[in-house]
């Protein structure tokens, strides 16, 4: 490395400061995250101990609860809320909300079976038309915050009562539209799995991705004259990564096997987190969270990232919305009533989304989705009544917030914002 | 050289246009009127220093130059044309590089991401190592003393901030480039850095406005020193001017340099006639 010209006394570039502890292999890298976590920067690690807590305990008061079919199942109905979750993730990164999220799914679920059922229009038109509303109301809320400076708190709480609205009024008198059990998208939504073989194929996937693009980052950044890290860290990784996945899949491969429709939700967290963590978009909105008019004086079009942030959030709803109608074989007044809202954002939240903005991850939605489904399947499973389960889900949420706002403290005492 | 009536002189002729020419801007907040008047020009390769009291408008002066405040009226012409800088990102694409007085960084991104922020490189795949290696080598020429690029800038001192404001200020090459208090929160060694790089700036070429307090740092760079007070021209100086007539002039004593200047330039003036 001495022999780069860009290192510095024959340290690497990034190395070269005397007070820097030099981390080096697995140990240094266990060190260096310990150091993170200690100081306030928790990321995961509230949601991953909340799941494993929920699984021993539900496990132990009853075992269906972890049987491989349940746990398809339960997947299954991550995927709807999920998604609209993750539409929440990107507008908590610009320290918003959208609390319309339920209606709008419910609406773009009333389109769909008024325009496909009862207009008879090719589902892929109904489809385009609901997701097409979705982008446009989210313009809607960017517009009115961009120029009036209307809260979107406000904004969207207006929304949640006018979509709400037009939901009723679409579905009129009769109330609710049956989706016929035999269409695809229908069967997308109910009974729809991988074949086996092709998730066992795909389980594998992301550690090898991660082992290439791990090796190759390492590899030119020491060809930069930077430090590229241990290969060891890479490969345990990969390793604990892919261990991880098979198992899961050859767990669920015992039941019914992997979801399609939870596979295309993992699909888009992933594209989600791409965007945000290795796109100019993704660092303007998280530049944009953190300091808004330091964003703006950096030359980023701040009303642009808030425009995007929004349709993006309205659109992913109304895909949650028809994929729920899917799932629930109907579009009717009940559907994105009641808990999909707060679920939707309390996923986020759970998962590890700060509230204040410029802090977060795609994969909070992932992880928050599968809490809340967790608790209430479980609860579901020990018959206890919707009361409880409320009451539970309540008492998780505040855990969150609580554990958002004292790891936000932390930071702030450790001096990492 | 100081003249009330003609403030911001073109010393000496044949050094082409003004990088930035300012005409009777100003800029009202509300009843508040934070700058009137106002007139200044910057050559390439020559550091102007921006001096005045708490309060002057000096910042104001600056943000209206970086597109984050809009003038009230007034022109603003760039290498000759006239502009309006609209917003942060025109300045930015014009040249104009500004390190503001609140540094302007995002504290929950690393110092990279801070450095590379509304100009990365590759929009749909950062490229994180050319801009890490891009960081180091600006920190580096700025003998900057940050351990590590990869901690949120929350995680740094107030020095350690500064130095990755001036960084991010340099990465675009900038035709005009606008230190707010660059020194303020610097120790002996960065002072000293900020200084020697405003020298390589101004030998490159560039126009430099610089704004301080510390008038040793001020003579030390400056070509001309251009002072503001109460929001309005008060005077041009040189560094060889003396050190009481500055002060005068910023703190606007009655019986002051400028006045006694103006007398004797009328004075001048009806002797010539
Ligand atoms: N955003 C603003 N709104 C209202 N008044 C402002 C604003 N920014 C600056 N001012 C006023 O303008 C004047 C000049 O301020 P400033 O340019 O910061 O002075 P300096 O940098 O020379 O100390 C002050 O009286 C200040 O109160
Ligand atoms: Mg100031």
């Amino acid at each position: 490395m001495s022999s780069n010209p860009n290192s510095v006394a024959g340290r690497a570039l990034d190395r070269a400061d005397a007070r820097l502890r030099q981390d080096e292999g697995l140990g240094g890298a266990l060190r260096g995250f310990l150091d993170r976590v200690r100081s306030g920067d928790l990321g995961m690690i509230p949601v991953a101990v909340g799941l494993v807590l929920i699984s021993v305990i539900f496990t132990g008061l009853n075992p269906v609860f972890l049987r491989p079919g349940n746990v398809s199942n339960l997947l299954y109905d991550c995927a709807t809320t999920g998604i609209i979750s993750l539409g929440i993730v990107c507008v908590l990164l610009l320290g918003e909300i959208d609390l319309s999220v339920g209606s709008m799914s419910g609406l773009a679920s009333a389109i769909l079976g008024v325009l496909w059922i009862n207009h008879g229009w090719p589902v892929a038109w109904a489809i385009v038309v609901a997701l097409g509303l979705g982008a446009l109301v989210g313009a809607l809320y960017a517009t009115l915050y961009n120029r009036i400076g209307m809260p979107s708190f406000v904004a969207t709480l207006a929304g949640l009562l006018a979509l709400l609205g037009f939901q009723l009024y679409l579905l009129g008198s009769s109330g609710s539209i049956n989706l016929p059990f035999s269409l695809p998208l229908v069967v997308f939504g109910q009974n729809a799995y991988m074949p086996n073989g092709l998730s066992f194929v795909l389980a594998l996937l992301p550690g090898a991705a991660l082992l290439w693009s791990g090796l190759r980052a390492r590899a030119r950044r020491q060809a930069a004259g930077l430090t590229g890290g241990a290969a060891s860290v890479v490969v345990a990784k990969a390793a604990a990564l892919t261990i991880g996945l098979v198992a899961v899949v050859l767990y669920l491969a015992q039941g019914r096997g992997v979801p399609w429709m939870f596979a295309l939700f993992v699909g888009l967290v992933v594209a989600m987190d791409y965007a945000i963590r290795r796109t100019k978009w993704g660092r303007s909105m998280m530049a944009v969270g953190g300091n808004r008019e330091a964003a703006r004086r950096a030359g980023i079009n701040v009303r642009r990232i808030y425009l995007s942030a929004f349709v993006l959030c309205s659109t992913l709803a109304a895909l949650g919305g028809i994929l729920s109608a899917a799932r629930l074989g109907s579009a009717s007044q009940q559907a994105g009533a009641g808990d999909v809202n707060l679920n939707a954002i309390a996923a986020a939240v759970i998962g590890g989304t700060s509230l204040f903005g410029g802090r977060g991850s795609a994969y909070s939605a992932l992880l928050g989705i599968i809490v809340i489904q967790a608790i209430s399947n479980g609860l579901t499973l020990l018959n206890l009544s919707s009361s409880l389960r409320y009451m539970i889900l309540g008492g998780v949420l505040a855990l969150a917030v609580i554990v958002d706002s004292l790891a936000r403290r932390s930071r702030a005492s450790h001096g990492r914002g | 050289m100081a003249d009330i009536a003609s403030p911001a002189v073109p010393p000496d002729p044949g050094r082409g246009e003004p990088v930035i020419s300012l005409r009777n801007v100003s800029k009202n907040f509300g009843a508040v009127s934070a700058l009137t008047d106002i007139e200044l020009d910057v050559y390439p390769g020559e550091v102007v220093a921006l001096v005045g009291d708490n309060g002057a408008g000096k910042s104001t002066l600056v943000k209206v130059l970086a597109g984050v405040h809009h003038p009230s009226s007034g022109t603003i012409r760039f290498n000759g044309q006239e502009v309006s800088l609209s917003s942060p990102s025109a300045a930015l694409d014009l040249g104009i590089a500004t390190v503001f007085q609140d540094l302007a960084l995002c504290e929950n991104l690393d110092v990279v991401a801070n450095i590379y922020l509304g100009r990365e490189a590759n929009p749909w795949k950062l490229d994180e190592v050319a801009m890490e290696v891009r960081a180091w080598t600006l920190l580096n020429e700025l003998s900057a003393r940050i351990p590590s690029v990869r901690e949120p800038v929350a995680s740094l001192s107030g020095g350690q901030r500064q130095t990755v404001a001036i960084a991010r200020s340099l990465l675009l090459e900038p035709k005009l480039i606008m230190l707010d208090e660059p020194t303020a929160a610097l120790g002996v060694a960065q002072t000293a850095e900020v200084l020697n790089l405003i020298e390589r700036v101004r030998e490159r070429g560039l126009g430099v406005i610089v704004i301080s307090h510390n008038m040793e740092d001020v003579r030390a760079v400056a070509d001309r020193i251009v002072v503001l007070r109460l929001g309005r021209n008060n005077g041009v100086f040189t560094p060889d001017d003396s050190h009481n007539d500055l002060i005068a002039a910023i703190t606007g004593a009655a019986e002051n340099s400028v006045s006694r200047r103006a007398e004797r330039r009328a004075a001048r003036q009806e002797g010539h006639a």
